[in-house]
């Protein structure tokens, strides 16, 4: 069978104010009719700029090379009517992004009958009623409604089933799916995925599928290409690249998903101590007027000394408000009380004595570090704070010291932030927490921004801090993997509410909810989820 | 994000010597050349600004009533053909009969003869007239009849001519840049000055505190500007400085819209956050989290305020409201020009190219600036 | 939508009521009077002079006297043109403001949109740096210094058109003031859609509406345009009362019978009623094109609702 989307010998190249970026070195990769394709990467692996290259769609300093055909039709070079004969009927794609790939200022009916009337000719009259019956395939709640409807009235789910009915307009051969999921939660993600392995059943059409999450690879995919720095590592049939990689790349890859349990620790005294906290927030309406909105309904937690509070729940779940409202950053209900005291309604300066032993790491790298400081400004600002009497010199010791803990080098503390990869500045954030030996440390998704690799050397990092300084964390995160790995206890959380908590291996071997299930099951099993919806197909 | 800008360097050091932002932002004004021409420009007007006025030969309220709208030229007033004439009008009075008048360089030479013997002194008559100087007998003929004269002529040198009342127009430009810089400096400070404190407090504090403040500054706004001005202009009379220190406490609104956004923003940056969470007090956070990061956009308001403010004192001027005789600007020169324009095109040309050429080196270095310091590939 | 406008309306009243406030006051307050430069005047008829326009009532008695004229449309006799009302020579000088004005601005729109469109389809070329560098130019250089310019080139030198004069809907008249007052809003508004159409070509839903084999030019003006018109609508609004309500220097130069030598006029001589008058209009043109922009700005973009 001779393959529908042949990519052979491809280069991409980008123009950039520091000189030329080689995205995609001489990558060849070939898509049989009907067949489901991954191709799996961590970020500036290339596998997106190559499909944008043979879709014509590099941004303007990209330029592309080699070969790229569909049904032996080459597409690079071809002219933009030509090609665009092709895109959108018979080559359709869906992007990462679904708040932004619709455009915000028409209507979703417009929008989708827009490629009809252009591909096919249609009266607008029908192009519609072709859009109702494509939005009911994709089994949007309320089809008729939501043709009328704008963008930003969609949840996020949602416009990707829009997108995903625009794809299917025109009846495609190949559908280019590029991480169409990854901004989603993991329940969302599977529903998705289900609906895509659903279709495709049904119609028939081939998925490339990029995306830098193995599970998904595993679950959705028959054959795989590995790529790493703009070059194809490995490529094969996803069992045998499960089963057997040969690639020592992939090999790093696969070992990178979460694993490991922490060690439990013996009975020890609580530190902290969290009762009954709400975190409401009011939003003003109009010129009179307000609506209150429960971010964080009800709140306890007790941690002990060296534990791990694992904190999950989706977008909107409230889990971040209450690391901040812990640390009395916002204002709150409830009473929360550390090592005896009762920190719950202090004011700045009477909470300043606590925050040395109650410290946070955020989510994103990039922008929780100041960007005109140097790194050892940074993780020394607390000293000044808490320990003034340090002597410059004193300080610079500290800061080296700190550096050495988290794995990066004394003499980069000169350094500015933005001369650091996303896995470094992380490191920076974590050692700017651990320089004032605290007892608590808040991580909020500290390792949803990193890519798989460097997300499993900053766990590494986590545990051994925690060993050597007998830290207890508080660790919040929609990744249940990563929860696994690193908790001895779990809450799970939804809209601002406890649905489920206790001991990591209860919850996750045995949990109780219909929701907590769910959550595990398209973390974990998503094999099942998809299988269950081909059935129905 | 797209692949291609994170590429994952994660075990890598970074290999290029350490840059901090603001030096990464001079090294990429320095590649614009546009914007580096504009900064020789404008450290051109400001020399000039400060010095020309004291090195010019001409002070830029003296009158010279002999030479009312002379073009600009290179060569000195009055020209070679002039001056025979100009020399037989001033020795008319000594009753000698000329003969020929020669010029050459800086010195005229007269030929005279009368019927008597002739006074050496007649020379005098020469130096009374601005023009001549140091005149002296060169040669006396043996009956002392006929003597040749020899004077050095001084010669005045209008290199932008001169305007309606015979003043130096270069002089008068000069000390006009003096003027335009001086205001513009002054004027953008009070602005920057009220902006930033008013906009950093409001963006700071939040809350109610900021609503109502940001409700003056609405309110402000929608004040007709020139209405403002003219009250100024009302108010203060004559008096510049204390003019366009009015004009810029005018100025600051928009100032003070940019830090409050900046502030805003900022506040919720993670980085805040963490500064909070160490329990860094709100003056450091100010001090190392907030200013250093709100200086970008103010640095970048402040070079397109500065000609924005130039402008404004030059069409003050222009309509007569600004800067008072004998002092002139820039405004002044130009409104004068367009007056006499039909003949003298020389008048409106070199105050406007002035004036443009300074208001094109300010926009240039604000955009470049801008690009320097705000890129969009962070 | 209707009764946003109209509540929008309600709001400007106060708003506007502390405009005419504060001019009222600061004007009097500021030194000196409308009668300063008539100095040869006897002080009985000074006095006779000061009773006839009421200045010799208290303050807030003349204030609530204007406010009540105000209300029924008459804005006080002129101080300087004093057998004219205020508002009979606003009334006259009105329309040719806005003739000039309003074409003024279509011209903006049309040909800044035009450049910026072109600028930022051919960014970084040749086009793009000639739009970029007349925008600038536009930008940078003075009204007082295009209109004179302008009058030496085509009506000194060349003889093409009038030095100055006016005529309703006279092209001729028309031609140089106009281009005069267009030329900064030209370059802003190439400006501003230049930036804001390349940030808007390089936007996901672009890339989306490309992908979908859309022709180019319905992806530019359908998807891209709108959206990057934005920006200028913004600016446009403030401009806009501005052009309306008159420029001096443009009226000065070209001898045109606008509004917008009254400003000037009306405060250096202490017209206070002049003045209060020129006041109003420009607040109330002001507030109008505050809402107009808010309504086009609901009308272009969906996911700006008013309530």
């Amino acid at each position: 069978m001779a393959p529908i989307f042949k990519l052979t010998d491809m280069h991409v190249r980008f123009d950039t104010p520091d000189g030329e970026v080689h995205a995609v070195c001489g990558t060849s990769m070939h898509v049989d009719p009907g067949e489901t394709v991954a191709v799996v990467g961590e970020s500036g692996s290339g596998k997106s700029q190559i499909m944008m290259a043979a879709m014509g769609l590099l941004s303007s300093n990209g330029r592309a090379q080699g070969s790229a055909r569909f049904r032996n039709q080459e597409l690079l070079g071809l002219s933009p009517r030509k090609l665009n004969q092709l895109r959108g009927k018979k080559i359709t794609m869906i992007f990462q992004e679904p708040m932004t790939s619709l455009d915000p200022l028409y209507r979703i009916g417009d929008q989708l009958i827009e490629p009809m009337i252009e591909h096919e000719g249609l009266s607008a009259r029908r192009a519609r009623a072709r859009a109702l019956e494509l939005l009911k395939l994709v089994m949007i709640p309320e089809p008729e409604r939501k043709l009328r409807a704008y963008p930003h009235e969609l949840s996020g789910g949602q416009r990707q089933r829009v997108m995903i009915a625009m794809a299917l307009s025109g009846d495609p051969d190949l559908l280019i799916a590029d991480e169409p999921t990854t901004a989603l939660d993991v329940t969302i993600q599977a529903e998705i995925l289900a609906l895509l392995a659903q279709l495709q059943k049904k119609l028939g059409m081939a998925i490339l599928f990029i995306t830098h999450d193995l599970t998904i690879v595993e679950a959705f995919a028959d054959r795989v290409y590995v790529m790493r720095k703009g070059a194809v590592m490995e490529e094969g049939p996803v069992t045998r690249i499960f089963a057997d990689p040969q690639h020592a790349y992939t090999k790093m890859l696969l070992a990178a998903e979460p694993h490991g349990r922490k060690d439990p620790v013996p009975s020890a005294p609580v530190l902290l101590q969290a009762d009954g906290v709400r975190v409401t927030f009011t939003r003003s309406k109009g010129l009179f007027g307000h609506d209150e909105l429960c971010a964080v309904d009800g709140l306890d937690i007790q941690l002990r000394e060296g534990q791990t509070i694992g904190i999950v729940g989706e977008s909107g779940s409230g889990k971040s408000t209450f690391g901040r409202a812990l640390l009395q950053m916002l204002p709150s209900e409830g009473t929360v009380v550390f090592q005896g005291a009762r920190i719950s309604g202090l004011d700045r300066s009477a909470m300043r004595k606590h925050r040395k032993a109650l410290q946070m790491v955020f989510q994103d790298p990039y922008g929780s570090l100041s960007p005109r400081m140097t790194v050892g400004e940074i993780i020394t600002e607390g000293l000044l704070v808490h320990q003034p009497e340090l002597s410059g010199r004193d300080r610079e010791a500290r800061a080296a010291e700190a550096l050495k803990a988290v794995g990066l080098e004394a003499n980069m503390r000169n350094r500015f932030p933005h001369e650091f990869s996303g896995g470094q500045r992380q490191r920076i954030a974590i050692a700017r927490a651990v320089i004032l030996r605290p007892k608590v440390v808040v991580l909020d998704e500290p390792t949803s921004a990193l890519d798989r690799s460097v997300q499993a050397q900053v766990i590494e990092l986590l545990r051994d801090l925690q060993r050597e300084f007998g830290l207890s964390y508080i660790f919040i995160s929609h990744d249940l993997a990563v929860v696994r790995a690193l908790s001895d206890t779990v809450i799970v959380m939804k809209e601002g509410k406890v649905v489920e908590q206790g001991p990591v291996d209860r919850i996750f071997d045995a949990p109780q909810s219909a929701y907590t299930r769910e959550l595990i099951e398209a973390a974990f099993r998503l094999n099942t989820v998809l299988d269950r919806a081909a059935a129905r197909a | 994000m797209t692949d291609r800008t994170a590429l994952s360097l994660d075990q890598e050091a970074p290999a290029r010597p350490s840059r901090s932002l603001w030096a990464t932002a001079f090294l990429r004004l320095k590649r614009n050349t546009l914007a580096m021409i504009s900064l020789a420009v404008l450290i051109f007007y400001i020399l000039a600004g400060i010095i020309g006025p004291e090195i010019t030969n001409h002070h830029y309220a003296e009158v010279y009533p002999e030479f009312v709208k002379v073009p600009a030229s290179l060569e000195g007033y009055p020209k070679s053909d002039e001056i025979p004439a100009l020399a037989e009008s001033a020795l008319a009075r000594a009753r000698l009969d000329l003969g020929q008048i020669t010029v050459d360089g800086g010195t005229i030479r007269v030929e005279a003869s009368s019927s008597r013997e002739i006074d050496p002194r007649v020379t005098r008559y020469l130096d009374r007239s601005d023009l001549f100087a140091n005149s002296r007998i060169a040669e006396t003929s043996a009956d002392g009849q006929s003597v040749v004269m020899e004077a050095d002529v001084e010669r005045l040198h209008f290199y932008f001519g001169t305007d309606a009342n015979g003043r130096d127009l270069l002089a008068r430009t000069l000390i006009s840049v003096r003027v335009s810089l001086m205001i513009g400096a002054l004027a953008t400070s009070v602005a920057l000055l009220i902006g930033v404190l008013y906009g950093a407090t409001a963006g700071f504090v939040g809350g109610r505190v900021d609503n109502f403040m940001m409700r003056v500054v609405d309110v402000l706004y929608s004040l007709p500007f020139i209405f403002f001005v003219i009250l100024l202009v009302v108010f203060f009379g004559r008096n510049v400085v204390l003019m366009f220190i009015a004009v810029g406490a005018v100025e600051w609104l928009d100032m003070a819209r940019i830090v409050r956004g900046q502030t805003l923003s900022l506040k919720n940056r993670e980085f805040v956050q963490a500064a909070e969470a160490l329990g860094v007090r709100s003056a450091g956070i100010l001090r190392r989290h907030i200013i250093p990061n709100t200086l970008g956009p103010v640095i970048i308001y402040m070079t397109l305020l500065i000609p924005k403010v130039i402008l404004l004192e030059s069409f003050l001027s222009f309509l007569g409201l600004g800067v008072q005789e004998p002092l002139t600007s820039l405004g002044v020169l130009i409104s004068e020009g367009a007056k006499n324009m039909r003949g003298d095109a020389y008048m409106l040309f070199f105050p406007a190219a002035t004036l443009t050429l300074l208001l094109f080196a300010l926009n240039f270095l604000g955009d470049g600036l801008r690009d320097a310091l705000d890129p969009k590939d962070r | 939508m209707l009764s946003y406008a109209l509540k929008r309306l309600l709001g400007a009243v106060p708003t506007l009521f502390f405009i005419i406030t504060a001019a009222f006051f600061l004007m009097r307050v500021a030194p000196g009077g409308p009668f300063d430069q008539e100095r040869t005047l006897e002080p009985s008829v000074m006095a006779n002079l000061n009773a006839t326009f009421g200045l010799d009532r208290p303050l807030h008695e003349q204030y609530l006297m204007y406010l009540g004229n105000l209300a029924r449309g008459d804005m006080g006799p002129s101080f300087v043109y004093r057998d004219f009302k205020v508002h009979e020579l606003l009334g006259s000088g009105l329309p040719v403001s806005i003739q000039l004005g309003l074409s003024a601005l279509l011209l903006a729109f049309i040909v800044g949109a035009t450049l910026g469109c072109v600028a930022a389809l051919r960014q970084n070329s040749w086009v793009d740096y000639l739009v970029i560098s007349v925008a600038t130019f536009g930008i940078t250089v003075p009204n007082f210094v295009v209109a004179p310019v302008l009058a030496l080139i085509f009506a000194v030198w060349l003889d093409l058109l009038p030095a100055g004069g006016w005529q309703n809907w006279s092209p001729e008249h028309m031609l140089l003031p106009v281009v005069t007052l267009a030329l900064p809003q030209v370059a802003v508004v190439a400006r501003l859609i230049r930036g804001a159409m390349i940030e808007a070509l390089r936007s996901d839903h672009v890339r989306t509406a490309r992908a979908y084999g859309l022709p180019t030019r319905r992806i530019v003006i359908y998807h891209a345009l709108r959206a990057a018109s934005l920006p200028a609508v913004t600016y446009l609004g403030p401009a806009a009362a501005a052009l309306l309500t008159g420029s001096i220097v443009v009226e000065q130069i070209f001898g045109i019978p606008g509004i917008g030598r009254y400003f000037v006029q009306g405060a250096l001589n202490r017209d206070y009623t002049l003045v209060m008058g020129t006041v109003i209009i420009v607040a109330v043109f002001v507030v109008l094109f505050n809402l107009l922009v808010d309504l086009a700005y609901a009308a272009l973009d969906p996911r700006v609702c008013y309530d």
